[in-house]
C-alpha cells in the first residue's frame, strides 16, 4: 500500500477523452515527450465516447456556410456570456479539425461526395456533421484512439485518478494520482500539465455523463489556484429520456429523432405547449436547450406533465418505414426496450448533459498558473450562459489541439531544468495520498447520492434563494460527515477510497455551483432563478471563483477579461 | 410494483478463494443488472467492486462480467426477480469482485 512510483514527461495530459487524446497527440508532434493518463481506461471513460451527433463546424456540406455564422450562432446561444476569442477558436478552427479527423478516417456521413450536416436547434443552417446510426461520438473516440495506438512514444496508462496538482515555486510542476488496482500512489512529473477531464454531471441525480464527469479537473485547478468562471451555468438537456426504463442506450439519443423527424413535445393533455413560455415551435423544432428545459420545467410545476414527471415526445405521426430509414438499427434496439415509436409516445425530461463553466484559460489555454493548461469542457466562457448544440466536440478537438501545441512549447522551453532540481515526487501531496487509516466514517457512495439528490433538487435547472441556501448547508454537512482523512486499509483495488476521494473534489466543485448560483441574482441561460426573472443587464459578466487558504472567493469580471488572464 | 432479485455475487482479491454473497435488490421491471449493482453499494456494500463508466449508453464498454454464466454487459442485461449468479471475467485478471484487469498491457502503470 505505501509503495509509490515516479514517472516524468514533457507534457502530463490528465483526461483521455477527445480533449486529452487531441492534446496529447499535438504535443507529441511538437517535439514533447508526453504522458496521458486516465482514471478509466484510455479513450473509453470519457464524455466523447458517449454523444451521439452531433458536431457543429462550417463545412459548408449541405448549404454554403462560414465560420463567422456559426460564430453568430454560439454568441446568440452564450445569452451574453461568451468569451468572444474562445468562442471564435471553436468556430473558426473547428472546420480544421472536423477535416483533420476525415483524414484521420472517422467517417462523417457524406451526401453526394459532400458532408451531410443537419440543422441542429439554435443553428441558422444546416450545420452538424455525425457519423451515422448515433455513432458519432464512439466513431470520435476511436479514431483518435487509433492515432494514439499508433504514435508509440506517447505514453499512455489508464486507471490513474489524479488526485492533486503539485507546485513548486509558482509553476506547476506535476499531479500526484492513485493507481487504483494497487490502491498506490503515483507522482507524475512534468514540465506543463493540461487539465481535459471534463465536465461535472456527475453531480446530478439524473444526468447524460459518464462516472468519471465529477468536476475533478475543476477542483485540482482551484486548489492549484487557478481561476474558475461561470460555475452556475450547468446545461440541462430539455428532453433526456425519462420512461420507459431504455437500456443501452444514452439517455439523450432523442434529440436527433426530434430535429431529423419532428417529434412533437406535448403536455399530459397531448397539447404542444412550449408557446406558453415564448417559443412557439411551429414545426421547427429548434428551440435552444434552456428554452426548451424552461417550457418543460414550467409545465410539469403546472401540473401539466407526463406520469414520471416531464413530457411526451411523440413521433406517432410517422410510419415505421421513415423511422427506421433514418435511424435504421436503433429502432431493433428500441424494440427490444419494448418501445414502437409508431404506437406510443415517450416521456422525457431535463437531464444534467454539460457544463458551460469552468477553468478560465487564455486563447492560449493558458490557466493563470504558470505550466497549467486547460483543454475540453473543462474550461470555461467559450458557451457563455448556454451552449449551442452540437460545439461539444468541436470545442474538445480545437482546444485540445491548442492545449497540445502551447503546452508542449512552454515544456520545452523549460526542460532544461537539470533533472535533481525537479520536482521528485515527494511532499505534502503525495504524502495526504499515502496517509490513510481506517474505514470510512460513513458509506461515501451513499454519500456521493445524497450529494446528487441535493443539486438535482435545488441547484438544478430551476433556483431559488431558499433553495440554494438549504443545498449550501447540505453540501457542508456532508463534508463534515466525510472525514478529513481518506480511508484506507485494503491491499488493491479500494472502491470506498475512490468515493472518498471524489466525494471530496465533488463537494468542493458543487460549493462552487451553489456559491455562485447564489451570487448571480438574475436568469440567464441555463441559469434561472425563480426570484429573479429575467436577464439584467448589469449581470453581463463572469463570476470568477479562487481559491486561498481553503476558502473560495467570487469576483465579477468583465467579458473579456479571459484574454488578459496571462499577462 | 416492487420486485426483488437476489444477486449471488463472487467475491474476492486475486491472490483470496472466492466467496460467494448474496444481495437482495429492489427493481423495477426494465432495469439493469449495473442498476442493481450500484444499488448494492449505495445502500448494502460500499467495498463491492466492478467496473462502469458510462452508466447506461453501452458506450463504454466496461462492464463486461458474466450473468448466469454468459458474458453480458451489467448495463444492458436486465434484472429478473430470482436468483442471478454474477461473477468476474474468467478469461481476466482478477482485480477484486467483479473487477478485471480488461486494459491493454501497455496501458498499465507496469509497462511504464
Amino acid at each position: 500500500m505505501s509503495a509509490t512510483r515516479h514517472l516524468s514527461a514533457d507534457v502530463l495530459v490528465i483526461g483521455a477523452g477527445g480533449a486529452g487524446m487531441y492534446a496529447a497527440l499535438q504535443a507529441q508532434r511538437e517535439g514533447a515527450s508526453v504522458l496521458l493518463v486516465d482514471r478509466s481506461l484510455i479513450g473509453r471513460g470519457g464524455s466523447t465516447v458517449m454523444a451521439q451527433m452531433t458536431v457543429a463546424a462550417a463545412m459548408g456540406g449541405a448549404c454554403p456556410d462560414h465560420w463567422e455564422h456559426h460564430l453568430a450562432d454560439t454568441i446568440t446561444a452564450g445569452r451574453g456570456l461568451c468569451e468572444p476569442a474562445l468562442a471564435r477558436l471553436v468556430c473558426e478552427q473547428g472546420v480544421e479539425c472536423i477535416a483533420q479527423l476525415d483524414d484521420w478516417g472517422v467517417g462523417w456521413a457524406r451526401s453526394e461526395d459532400r458532408y451531410a450536416q443537419v440543422h441542429a436547434p439554435g443553428h441558422d443552417r444546416a450545420r452538424c456533421v455525425y457519423v451515422d446510426f448515433l455513432d458519432t461520438g464512439p466513431a470520435v473516440s476511436r479514431t483518435l484512439r487509433t492515432r494514439l495506438v499508433r504514435t508509440p512514444e506517447i505514453r499512455r496508462i489508464g486507471e490513474l485518478a489524479v488526485t492533486d496538482l503539485v507546485l513548486r515555486d509558482g509553476r506547476c510542476c506535476g499531479a500526484v494520482a492513485l493507481h487504483l488496482p494497487s490502491a498506490s500512489a503515483v507522482s507524475l512529473q512534468a514540465e506543463a500539465v493540461i487539465i481535459a477531464t471534463g465536465g461535472l454531471t456527475r453531480l446530478y441525480r439524473r444526468n447524460s455523463g459518464s462516472a468519471n464527469s465529477g468536476g475533478d479537473g475543476y477542483a485540482l485547478a482551484l486548489r492549484a489556484g487557478a481561476e474558475l468562471v461561470d460555475m452556475e451555468f450547468v446545461q440541462f438537456f430539455p428532453i433526456g429520456h425519462l420512461a420507459p426504463r431504455l437500456i443501452g442506450m444514452d439517455p439523450i439519443m432523442w434529440d436527433p429523432f426530434r430535429y431529423k423527424l419532428g417529434g412533437r413535445l406535448l403536455n399530459a393533455q397531448m397539447e404542444e405547449f412550449t408557446e406558453r413560455y415564448g417559443t412557439p415551435e411551429n414545426g421547427q423544432y429548434r428551440i435552444t436547450r434552456d428554452q426548451a428545459t424552461y417550457a418543460i420545467t414550467k409545465e410539469v410545476a403546472a401540473g401539466r406533465g407526463s406520469p414520471h414527471g416531464g413530457a411526451w415526445l411523440s413521433f406517432q405521426h410517422l410510419e415505421e418505414a421513415t423511422l427506421r430509414q433514418a435511424f435504421g438499427p436503433v429502432i431493433d434496439r428500441l424494440a427490444r426496450n419494448g418501445i414502437d415509436l409508431t404506437q406510443t409516445p415517450i416521456e422525457v425530461a431535463p437531464i444534467a448533459h454539460y457544463h458551460m463553466g469552468g477553468i478560465a484559460v487564455d486563447e492560449q489555454m493558458r490557466t493563470g498558473v504558470p505550466g497549467l493548461f486547460a483543454a475540453g469542457e473543462a474550461i470555461g466562457g467559450s458557451n457563455g450562459a448556454n451552449r449551442l448544440s452540437g460545439n461539444a466536440i468541436t470545442e474538445a478537438l480545437v482546444f485540445g489541439r491548442l492545449a497540445g501545441i502551447q503546452a508542449a512549447q512552454f515544456a520545452i522551453e523549460h526542460r532544461s531544468t537539470a533533472p535533481a532540481q525537479r520536482w521528485q515526487g515527494d511532499g505534502p501531496e503525495r504524502d495526504s495520498l499515502i496517509n490513510r487509516h481506517g474505514r470510512p466514517a460513513e458509506n461515501c457512495a451513499a454519500l456521493i447520492e445524497r450529494l446528487q439528490s441535493i443539486m438535482a433538487d435545488d441547484v438544478g435547472p430551476f433556483r431559488t434563494g431558499p433553495g440554494l441556501a438549504r443545498a449550501q448547508q447540505q453540501i457542508a454537512a456532508i463534508s463534515a460527515a466525510m472525514g478529513a482523512l481518506p480511508p484506507g486499509d485494503v491491499d488493491g483495488y479500494d472502491p470506498e477510497l475512490l468515493d472518498w476521494l471524489d466525494l471530496r473534489q465533488m463537494l468542493l466543485v458543487a460549493t462552487c455551483v451553489t456559491e455562485a448560483a447564489i451570487a448571480r441574482t438574475e436568469s440567464r441561460g441555463a441559469h434561472q432563478r425563480e426570484d429573479h426573472p429575467g436577464l439584467d443587464d448589469a449581470w453581463q459578466q463572469h463570476l470568477a471563483i479562487r481559491m486561498r487558504n481553503g476558502t473560495i472567493t467570487l469576483q465579477r469580471q468583465s467579458i473579456g477579461a479571459l484574454e488578459r488572464l496571462s499577462l | 410494483m416492487t420486485q426483488c432479485a437476489v444477486l449471488r455475487i463472487q467475491r474476492g482479491g486475486p491472490h483470496e478463494a472466492p466467496t460467494q454473497q448474496d444481495f437482495e435488490v429492489r427493481f423495477a421491471p426494465g432495469q439493469s443488472l449495473l442498476d442493481g449493482l450500484r444499488q448494492i453499494r449505495a445502500c448494502h456494500d460500499p467495498t463491492l467492486a466492478f467496473r462502469y463508466s458510462c452508466i447506461n449508453a453501452n458506450a463504454c464498454k466496461e462492464c463486461m462480467m458474466k450473468l448466469d454464466g454468459k458474458t453480458v454487459y451489467a448495463c444492458t442485461a436486465r434484472l429478473e426477480p430470482r436468483v442471478m449468479h454474477v461473477g468476474p471475467l474468467p478469461n481476466k485478471p482478477l482485480v477484486r469482485d467483479l473487477m478485471t484487469a480488461v486494459a491493454p498491457g501497455d496501458e498499465e502503470l507496469d509497462s511504464a
